[in-house]
């Protein structure tokens, strides 16, 4: 018997979410402060979550490992968020919303979460507002907007280019604003290491104080994962480097499944890897492509400088092949296009794995003040990383991993299939399908945070008014606890000669290789077979010093490489499994004539829900079937 | 190129610290100034010897994580730029590079090179917010914010909290991070409600913790990487003292 069931309201899409809230279950207000709450991440779905729960009256427990809630990783998203206000009179909608996430999605996305992603933005935009963001004006005062890629309307409200960095010290505030008010218990610098299964419920999470090393363990009525998502798994991507799959491999080790794990997003535009040191790669933001235009030059190997190469010599390759979006078309074709013209010999720079983004023509239309004002920080950023400056000479760009589609599998109500426990954000698997579009993770994020999760987590809390938090001394805590400081020790007591960043670069590029913007069986196989050997040589030749009863960095890079490994092995069971092409999940043994990605819809119009079977098992895959009865599914196409 | 570290070491806050010195040889000019200090450990660690402990995660100048004091500068050589901007393009062969914690009393030094920043989040939560509940927000449009406004609310809400101008300053003020949310909210009308008391509250709260006050010497404008300048402290001065004349709490 299948356990999946994702809860889907009966009734018209459009009256789902209006009916769930008309008809779930409430706390009142007096027994709100009888129940505990704990969220995990503290980015753009935790920190909203968090404080939105609080300010409803629940006691809550938010932890981040990093010192202040503030750092999360949200504060790094650069273009924006979106909201379907049709601001600018172009014909937006939130069915136009729900239409271009489910396209953008190559139809692998749930309908009715998306259609409250997109019913709740407009809210979203209001709040961020009221909570003093200061969202990018016109002169005359009301927001203004920009063009995202894989859309025909601008609904993309900005804070320059720094937008994540806005919102989440908005919600941060928020936050901060509850500690004071005494609702909110704030323990930063802690890792998560293990959530707390009791009867079958989500009761709690043991955690290690990451300055003086102690184990702590910490119950409540739910738990909430916002914790993010595994692009590091490349270990150069463009997440922050401490940015981890722990707490997502933590819950599905105690049964929560997981859901597409091999979605992942490789987002076009990011500085080239440039040396072999790095341990970054840098995006640039994808509102760049609303006025630079991406080109290699039409013969190969051509050498000269850019500004040599007159417009007759040069490829425009989006304009050329989809001519209906051009330079914004979804990342998933953006990226692949690019690495198809460099694969082929028509790559730049040094190594030749980069295209040329330029804004000649914008800055000579628009002025540089202009372009300045939209894009000043990323140019600065730009010139500082590679010391060019892209108003005088084109920027270089090149893919680079970035955003996972992937993660736990929730139902309508944001739950895992542990009852009690809940993941928002990145964090879950639910509303972009197999690609998302650019601004609509921010708007995930804040949307599940402040205007889904306080109505689902109340939902479910309601039946638990009279449960009472159970004792951290109960066995179940105690063996949680046993069971992760075990694993602490076995990382000091291996001593052997590699550090884990050498593991965790190896397991990079292994996995950006066979398992990165192209699979096909045979390497995938082999990335199986490579990974299994890398895994038995971390156990046995792992080296890290220190104890455990200090700050101890390398400790906490092993546990993080450890489960890296572990999720490295389950994506690529899912991307062998799913034999078709969708979104950024491109298998070259489907694609069409023309080369584009090529679904499956009669084999592979699910989503893969992987349930943990222990160590030495295979994964077992529960199938939720994706009904679509307000979309036409057809072949998605930017030409 | 080869170059000479000196490094403070600090086993953990009660501990006394010193400075060790290292060599290291390969440094590729490419190299970012984390990647160094990363090759460092490596090194160190396979020789069986304690890392340094260094804080880092964005590696974009915007979490704010980094706090290196470098060669007498928070966040080292540059302007505008934060401790993961630095390259190693920017020393030459045989350099010695002092690398030390951000030096404040507000911020205790957790072990080597990490300190504790909590004093800022406290700050925060003296009244770097607006009072606003999720579902009672206007329309976002319903109060108009004009350009300049807007623009000049993002200058100072562009501060990524990483406490370079305590480090920089000679009496460890905080005023210039306190300037930037004060200024910030105050430009906005969705901040006006609060900002007398906001203005109270966050300074108090900033002398509670060991900060000194501001002597207008400029040296947090100077080393901010978000060039953060310090017309906001002028405004904090100007949203302090009216709200000293007016508020009665």
């Amino acid at each position: 018997m299948s356990k999946l069931d994702a809860k889907i309201p009966e009734g018209p899409l459009a009256e789902k979410w209006s009916k769930y809230k008309a008809t779930q279950k409430l706390v009142s207000p007096n027994n709100r402060k009888k129940l505990d709450i704990i969220v995990v991440g503290t980015g753009i779905a935790g920190a909203p979550a968090a404080a939105s729960l609080a300010e409803m009256g629940y006691n809550v427990k938010v932890f981040c490992f990093q010192d202040s809630a503030r750092r999360a990783h949200s504060v790094a998203a650069q273009g924006g968020i979106n909201a379907a206000r049709n601001n600018k009179n172009d014909g937006d909608s939130v069915d136009r919303l729900f239409y271009d996430t489910i396209k953008g999605g190559d139809f692998r996305a749930r309908e009715a979460n998306v259609y409250r992603l997109a019913e709740v933005s407009s809210d979203v935009i209001d709040q961020l507002t009221a909570q003093g963001v200061p969202f990018a004006r016109e002169y005359g005062g009301t927001l203004a907007n920009r063009t995202f890629g894989g859309v025909q309307v601008s609904r993309t409200n900005y804070a320059q280019g720094q937008t994540g960095q806005q919102i989440l010290l908005g919600s941060y505030s928020a936050l901060k604003r509850q500690v004071a008010l005494g609702k909110v218990k704030m323990f930063g610098r802690q890792q998560m290491l293990d959530v707390v299964v009791i009867d079958g419920k989500a009761r709690g999470i043991i955690t290690r104080n990451l300055v003086t090393g102690e184990m702590e363990r910490h119950a409540a009525h739910a738990v909430v994962l916002a914790t993010g998502g595994y692009g590091t798994i490349y270990y150069l991507s463009t997440l922050a480097v401490q940015s981890n799959a722990s707490a997502a491999m933590q819950a599905y080790r105690k049964g929560a499944f997981f859901g597409n794990p091999s979605f992942i997003q490789i987002h076009p535009t990011c500085i080239p890897v440039l040396n072999e040191y790095q341990s970054k790669l840098t995006l640039m933001s994808e509102s760049l492509r609303n006025d630079g235009r991406i080109w290699v030059p039409k013969a190969e190997g051509d050498k000269r400088k850019p500004k040599d190469i007159p417009d007759e010599e040069r490829d425009y390759f989006l304009e050329r092949r989809y001519p209906a979006f051009g330079n914004l078309v979804p990342r998933d074709v953006a990226s692949r296009a690019a690495k198809e013209r460099c694969d082929n010999g028509f790559g730049v720079g040094k190594t030749g794995l980069a295209v040329y983004l330029d804004f000649r023509d914008a800055l000579a239309k628009q002025g540089k003040k202009v372009i300045k004002g939209k894009y000043g920080n990323l140019f600065a950023m730009y010139e500082k990383i590679t010391g060019e400056v892209p108003y005088e000479t084109p920027m270089m760009i090149y893919p680079a991993g970035h955003y996972t589609m992937g993660g736990l599998w929730v139902d309508y109500n944001l739950q895992t299939t542990i009852p009690g426990l809940f993941a928002i954000g990145e964090a879950n698997f639910s509303d972009h399908g197999a690609n998302r579009l650019g601004a609509n993770s921010l708007l995930q994020g804040a949307a599940d945070g402040y205007f889904v999760a306080p109505y689902t987590v109340s939902n479910y809390l309601a039946d638990e008014i009279s449960t009472k938090v159970p004792s951290t001394d109960s066995p179940e805590f105690v063996e949680a606890e046993n069971e992760a400081k075990a694993i602490l020790d076995k990382f000091l007591s291996i001593n052997g000669t590699q550090t884990a960043s050498s593991f965790h670069k190896r397991l990079g590029h292994i996995m950006w290789t066979y398992a990165g913007m192209q699979r096909n069986e045979e390497g995938l196989k082999k990335a199986q077979e490579l990974i299994g050997e890398l895994k038995k040589e971390f156990w046995s030749d792992l080296k890290i010093p220190g104890k455990t009863d200090e700050i101890n960095q390398e400790l906490e890079k092993a546990s993080r490489v450890a489960d890296f490994i572990d999720l490295a092995i389950l994506i690529v069971n899912d991307a062998l499994n799913r034999k078709e092409s969708c979104g950024a999940h491109f298998r070259e043994e489907s694609r069409s004539e023309g080369g584009e990605a090529m679904r499956i819809d009669d084999k592979y119009s699910f989503v893969a829900a992987w349930e943990y079977h222990g160590e030495e098992k295979e994964p077992k895959l529960h199938k939720e079937e994706l009904k679509f009865e307000n979309v036409e599914v057809k072949v998605r196409s930017y030409k | 190129m080869k170059i000479k570290l000196n490094i403070w070491k600090q086993a953990n806050a009660k501990a006394k610290g010193k400075f060790e010195k290292y060599e290291l040889d390969g440094v590729d000019t490419e190299m970012s100034f984390l990647e160094m200090l990363d090759s460092l450990n490596e090194k160190l660690i396979k020789e069986g010897k304690e890392p340094v402990a260094f804080e880092h995660d964005c590696h974009e100048a915007i979490c704010g994580c980094c706090s290196l004091y470098i060669n007498g500068h928070p966040h080292g050589p540059g302007s505008e730029t934060a401790t993961c901007q630095v390259h190693m393009r920017s020393f030459k062969d045989g350099d010695t590079i002092t690398i030390e914690p951000w030096r404040a009393k507000g911020f205790p030094v957790l072990k080597d090179l990490m300190v504790d920043r909590n004093a800022f989040d406290k700050i925060m939560s003296a009244g770097g917010f607006v009072s606003i509940d999720a579902g009672q927000a206007p329309d976002a449009n319903a109060n108009l914010v004009g350009k300049i406004d807007a623009d000049k609310a993002f200058d100072a809400a562009a501060c990524i909290g990483c406490g370079a101008c305590v480090a920089a300053c000679k009496n460890s003020s905080a005023t210039l991070f306190v300037a930037a949310k004060v200024s910030q909210l105050a430009l906005l009308p969705q901040g006006k409600v609060e900002a007398k008391r906001r203005a109270l509250n966050m300074v108090a709260k900033m002398d509670e913790l060991g900060f000194g006050s501001c002597t207008n010497t400029g040296a947090c404008e100077v080393e901010c990487p978000k060039g953060i300048g310090i017309d906001f402290i002028a405004k904090l001065n100007r949203e302090y003292l009216c709200a000293s004349f007016s508020e009665s709490e």
